[in-house]
């Protein structure tokens, strides 16, 4: 470690200012935290957190969504553990819940059809978030469903797909962000040719990079080697999982039931065609049209930074609302709800720079 | 006897007595059953401790909640440098329970007893309606003889005390959580629950040398730890490398994305103890079949106060907090 980490200070020297790096998911958000990479990173180099936590990015306007479904007579609403906490504009699904609205924590999109199946009397709708990793397990189990005509079983989905994003982070013209790490498990579906703009015409290097301190310390190095070199490429640190290609046979399942839709990012506004909605022919698996609510207007936390955070202008710390009126206990922001969000990842590893760890006195 | 629980169990009528007397009196060989059990003089000072446990699910690889109740309750007085004696044993039962689980529960319960040398001499039965209670529920307290030359404080913990672990951390938490999430081991990883009274009883032989004992139960050791930092204003530096985790807790936890530090222990103590006394501490675990891998972890700092930090596997540095109370399954 300590050789590649010497690799890394000779090539920061080299290029002879400061780089900025933004790590696109939340997962080597919380990686980078947990082994201390950023300790091990010359003063040169700083990483910064993009959009790439599913829950973190989830519209204000989704959660009230939601909560209005749950909070429907009859209406059974299954949904992901990390999901239950994010803020809505009058209260999360938690705080339904504790007012009687019937929100179910399912660890599987599989468990909220079993849910179906043991609740005939009710409509169990299931709150589908997350990126090309989670949306064909989704796709999956909208299949099972069909099989099995089980027909008190639909989705809300608010799915969201990760190139469009940074499509719109790259034309973002204030970004400050000299090359991206991009995430390796939504990679090894949709493979690295998506990824080729960011090269081509955001003029950036990319690397699709693992999880462990290694692969990440490879990924970090790769991108400053292009940097030094002056080049922008898109390259697999993550071979041995991800296939240029992706996996046709997730995508395929995808495309069966899915077509691109614009979608609302939370911080970053709508973004064309960077969500997933169900195909017009599958209706009445799709909750949105099936069981039809009114939810009033979104309101935005007043003060919050997120925004500004996905999109990589400011740290956590820098939001005034960070560690004080927003805290891992009574989120304002949805960065500070999910455990890959980059405020929640701040607040629990690294609320301050972590001091050296020399031995004892 | 009926095949499942009924409300009229808990109703103090004719059902409750026989349930009582046919299994609660029976496998806790209770002579007496009042309301209160007459406790014979105990010289020295006390310790006194109580804790209910609701884990699901109630039979897991490596135990189940009754074994879970008894020792949990006896580590509590453990660590707080007791010998067990006496507990009691309440128990909130959801109506349609299966007569035959709570006979399991409560026969594992009278042998953890006599396998941790205390008796269940007091107890308490509730019936709940249907809905009210997910099967069962249990609450044991515990009384227990403060052992002569241990004071346990963290409030005594020194800069350049040494921090020991028993045993492999996580298991408990992982084994519950591969349960739960289906995830399917082989051999499957077991829980550590385990009583800890005899271990902390030899290692009352270093005296004052043991500055602070506990049995890092919810929350995982980087909570206990982080409490230990706090009450004592120093620092404590963990060494990753050093963490003793069994390679199954590992797999569970990276699948999971659950970090072992804040995985639930039910059959581990750390313990504070003076420099000097670290190798002796360590000799002390050595071999014993209730200190499975004992081991030096880390060591007290004199700055930053109340902090915890990991020195990471790979040369980094992190700070290690208490958890924000996310909504964690229910462990114990």
């Amino acid at each position: 470690m300590n050789g590649i980490a010497a690799a890394i200070g000779d090539l920061v020297q080299k290029i002879g200012r400061p780089v900025r790096l933004m790590e696109v998911c939340g997962t080597h958000t919380v990686a980078i935290f947990r082994h201390g990479i950023r300790d091990l990173l010359p003063a040169g180099v700083s990483l910064l957190s993009g959009p790439g936590c599913p829950v973190c990015v989830t519209a204000i306007a989704d959660v009230d969504r939601a909560v209005a479904l749950a909070r429907q007579p009859g209406v059974l609403l299954a949904t992901f553990g990390d999901l239950l906490r994010v803020p809505g504009s009058a209260m999360s699904l938690a705080e339904a819940r504790a007012g009687g609205a019937q929100v179910a924590v399912v660890y599987s999109p599989l468990d909220a059809l079993e849910l179906a199946a043991a609740n005939p009397g009710h409509q169990v709708v299931f709150f589908a978030t997350g990126f090309e990793t989670t949306s064909p397990l989704i796709a999956a189990t909208l299949l099972t469903a069909q099989e099995r005509a089980t027909g008190n079983f639909s989705i809300l989905s608010v799915h969201k797909l990760v190139p469009p994003a940074l499509r719109a982070l790259v034309a973002t013209p204030e970004l400050a962000v000299d090359g991206f790490l991009l995430p390796g498990h939504v990679s090894a579906i949709i493979g690295v040719d998506p990824y080729r703009f960011i090269a081509a015409e955001g003029g950036r290097p990319a690397v699709v990079t693992g999880f462990a301190a290694a692969d990440i310390l490879e990924g970090i190095w790769l991108l400053l080697r292009q940097l030094a070199a002056g080049a922008a490429r898109v390259e697999n640190q993550y071979q041995r999982v991800v296939r240029p290609e992706g996996n046709p046979r997730a995508l395929a399942l995808l495309d069966a039931f899915f077509e691109p839709a614009d979608a609302v990012w939370r911080g970053l506004g709508t973004i064309p065609a960077s969500g997933l909605t169900l195909k017009p022919a599958y209706a009445e698996l799709d909750a949105s049209r099936r069981l039809p609510v009114a939810v009033p207007a979104a309101r935005e936390p007043a003060g919050c930074d997120c925004g500004a955070i996905l999109r990589g202008l400011k740290t956590p710390p820098d939001c005034r609302l960070f560690g004080r009126a927003c805290t891992p206990e009574r989120p304002v922001g949805a960065c500070m709800v999910s455990s890959e969000g980059s405020c929640a990842a701040y607040h629990r590893y690294g609320q301050r720079p972590a001091p050296p760890v020399g031995p004892a006195a | 006897m009926s095949e499942r629980i009924l409300l009229g169990h808990g109703s103090g009528g004719r059902l409750m007595h026989r349930l009582i007397g046919e299994l609660f009196a029976r496998a806790f060989a209770m002579d007496e059953l009042g309301d209160a059990a007459r406790l014979p003089a105990i010289a020295g000072g006390l310790a006194f401790t109580t804790d209910s446990y609701v884990v699901s699910p109630r039979f897991f690889p490596g135990g189940n909640i009754g074994e879970l109740a008894v020792f949990g309750t006896v580590n509590d007085l453990a660590v707080a440098g007791a010998q067990p004696l006496f507990l009691s044993a309440g128990f909130i039962i959801e109506e349609g329970l299966p007569l035959a689980e709570l006979t399991a529960v409560v026969e594992a319960m009278a042998a953890a007893a006599r396998r941790a040398g205390v008796r269940i001499v007091t107890g308490d039965t509730k019936v709940v309606a249907k809905g009210q209670a997910d099967g069962l529920f249990i609450n044991t307290a515990g009384v227990g003889r403060l052992l002569a030359g241990l004071t346990i404080d963290p409030a005594r913990i020194r800069p350049g005390d040494q921090v020991l672990v028993s045993g492999p951390i996580a298991s408990h938490g992982m084994a519950i959580m591969a349960r739960r999430h289906g995830i399917a081991q082989e051999p499957p990883l077991l829980s550590d629950t385990r009583p800890l009274h005899a271990l902390v009883a030899a290692l009352a032989e270093l005296g004052p040398a043991v500055r602070f004992l506990r049995d890092p139960t919810r929350g995982g050791l980087a909570t206990t730890l982080k409490e230990a930092a706090m009450a004592s204003g120093c620092a404590i530096r963990l060494e990753e490398g050093a963490l003793p985790v069994l390679p199954a807790a590992q797999g569970v936890a990276e699948l999971l994305g659950i970090d072992p530090l804040y995985a639930a222990n039910e059959g581990i103590l750390v313990a504070v103890v003076a420099a000097e006394a670290g190798e002796r501490a360590l000799a002390v675990m050595a071999g014993r079949e209730d200190a499975p891998a004992p081991g030096r972890i880390g060591e007290v700092l004199a700055a930053p106060a109340g902090m915890v930090l990991l020195a990471t596997a790979i040369g980094g540095s992190r700070i290690v907090d208490m958890l924000p109370g996310e909504e964690l399954p229910r462990i114990c």
